[in-house]
């Protein structure tokens, strides 16, 4: 039997507040990224850039970074605009999205720059 | 327009109900019935008992059937086949007319399906394999609630399955030390906890404080993690008007999802409830004990893909479908029948995953299936290759039974999870990688790690009692 490891996670300590799909695992590098990006154009899945100040990171509508890239499979320039949207609000989480517009829902989202959690 | 002469007597049911140049309707609701026979007795003329048994017949000709145009009534024994490595029984279709059932009613479809026909004296043994519900049918019934993807956008996830764990000791727990496990699964990282299909209102617990405390942990998870969570609470009352007042105060105190268990606590109360849920923008999820008594005999009962399109149509968001890997019976061609059976707006024939009948759903929403029971870390890149993210997985044992307790064992789900689907999305075959995948993750996760190390061995391999119908003599 191994010692018993306290689970770290407090209401008081921001680096407790996950972030939904993909935030138990560590952030990822640029290359696995953009590897999740490829799936998402795969799939047909039209991407998205949104952020929010990290405060407010459980309301259903964050700051859209311009429009959804609709048609878009340049995996490149879905990057180029999730990292021009990192700059521009670097505080911020920023997530990027899949919408499926076929069954009128997220194909997948995640965050891909994490903001300072508070 | 042809006279009809009123003779009494017993006639053969096949000179009435055995049509084998009918062509179905496309309004028609569909059955295949798996029979046994008694020795001795022709097939069409058993195949045509049960159509007639099942609709207008009776024993004997009445000189009220010359009242109303029984042609127009009947069921129609349209078709019979072999059953395939199996020659003590053969498959049945019968045609029934839509009108023989009131709208938006799978009580009053099965009381006709499988009612008094079930004890006919003819049969050995009778199965209802599969029925086709026409689209002007499913339009007549509410169906889910909200659906995969109103959840979903409830919940806020996106891009993988459900995270859940049913609470143990199923009996026993204080309403407060109940919730004391709730809050421990939510905050390590699940993302939904369940009542155990017996917690009802026992007098070591009662629901009323069940509920409070269960949503104090909830409410708690959330401020702590940022993410949102739910807890089903189960409803399943001995009335139904003690149902809808437990489910009032869930309401009352913000939950955002509640509980049923559709086949002991009935059809009836089943779609009430959804309708109630539907209203009042809850979350339905759906137990089904009772059900390995209906659908377990290969050669008698209802089998598990009627139950689910009875669900789909009655109402749920969540229905327990198997897990394929872990304690509980389910054949794996068979479940991914019945999943997508759950989920998919339309559904094709396909004998190899036991599916008799095309099932079109229309815009019916989808419902999320469930695998629970027996399953752990180590079956999770399995379970997303076969569930896909359209599932809630609920890991009981292998979440509260986590040697840290159950926050450790939740983060640990919620790696392995996480971790198998980054790497299906890269293109790795999942199944195949699994262990690489997961020992990978546990490097940055002490939790898996040990998860990993504690239930290495288990593994439940029995065979199958229900087998799909294939030739394997």
């Amino acid at each position: 039997m191994s010692e018993v490891i306290d689970y770290k996670s407090r209401v008081s300590d921001p680096a407790s507040r996950k972030f939904e799909t993909f935030s138990y695992l560590p952030a990822m590098s640029d290359k696995d990224i953009k590897k999740q990006v490829q799936y998402l154009v795969s799939k047909g899945w039209n991407p998205a850039i949104e952020h929010t100040e990290p405060e407010y990171i459980m309301d259903s509508y964050w700051y859209m970074w311009k429009l959804p890239m609709f048609g878009e499979t340049d995996v490149d320039r879905v990057l180029a605009e999730a990292a021009a949207c990192h700059k521009a609000n670097p505080n911020n989480h920023v997530r990027l999205i899949g919408y499926n517009n076929f069954n009128q829902s997220q194909g997948t989202a995640m965050v891909i720059y994490r903001g300072k959690t508070v | 327009m042809a006279v009809k002469i009123y003779n009494a007597g017993v006639k053969e049911y096949r000179q009435t109900y055995w049509t084998p140049d009918y062509t179905p309707l496309d309004t028609d609701i569909l059955a295949c019935f798996k029979i046994t026979p008694q020795p001795g007795v022709p097939r069409e003329e058993v195949a045509a008992a049960v159509a007639a048994e099942s609709s207008t017949g009776t024993w004997t000709t009445v000189w009220t059937d010359l009242l109303t145009d029984l042609d127009y009534y009947k069921g129609r024994a349209y078709k019979i086949e072999d059953v395939p490595g199996d020659d003590t029984c053969y498959y049945a279709f019968v045609a029934y007319p839509i009108d023989l059932f009131e709208e938006g009613s799978v009580v009053n479809v099965l009381t006709s399906l499988v009612g008094n026909v079930f004890g006919f004296k003819a049969l050995r043994a009778l199965r209802l394999e599969d029925v086709r519900f026409p689209i002007a049918y499913v339009k007549t019934c509410g169906g889910p609630p909200a659906g995969i993807q109103v959840e979903r956008d409830r919940f806020n996830k996106y891009g993988r399955a459900l995270l859940g764990c049913t609470i143990k000791p199923k009996l026993g727990l204080s309403a407060k030390n109940y919730g004391r496990a709730v809050y421990e699964c939510l905050r390590g990282g699940l993302d939904l906890t369940k009542d155990d299909e017996n917690i009802n209102s026992q007098p070591f617990m009662r629901w009323r404080d069940r509920f409070q405390f269960v949503v104090e942990a909830c409410q708690k998870a959330e401020r702590e993690t940022g993410e949102r969570k739910g807890h089903y609470l189960n409803v399943t009352a001995p009335t139904p008007e003690e149902m809808y007042k437990r489910a009032e105060f869930a309401k009352e105190l913000g939950a955002p999802i509640i509980m049923h268990d559709y086949l002991t606590g009935g059809l009836t109360a089943n779609t009430g409830l959804a309708n109630w849920c539907r209203n009042n923008g809850m979350l339905l999820h759906i137990h089904r004990a009772m059900h390995a008594v209906l659908d377990r005999n290969p050669h008698h009962g209802i089998h598990f893909r009627v139950l689910t399109k009875v669900l789909r149509l009655s109402g749920g968001d969540h229905l327990h479908s198997g897990t394929v890997v872990g304690k509980l019976e389910g054949d794996r061609a068979a479940t991914l029948g019945w999943i997508d059976t759950m989920r998919d707006k339309f559904i094709k024939e396909d004998r190899s995953r036991g599916l008799f009948f095309d099932q079109d759903w229309g815009s019916m929403p989808g419902v999320f299936p469930v695998a629970s029971g027996g399953i752990h870390v180590w079956h999770m890149p399995a379970l997303v290759a076969i569930f896909g993210d359209d599932a809630c997985l609920q890991f009981g044992g292998g979440t509260l039974g986590h040697p840290w307790g159950n926050a450790a064992g939740a983060a640990a789900n919620r790696v392995a999870l996480e971790a198998c689907v980054e790497a299906r999305n890269q293109g790795i075959e999942i199944e195949k990688e699994g262990k690489a995948i997961l020992t990978k993750a546990a490097k940055s996760s002490p939790e898996l790690k040990i998860a990993m190390e504690t239930w290495k061995e288990i593994k439940f391999e029995f065979d199958t009692v229900d087998k799909l119908d294939i030739a394997h003599k």
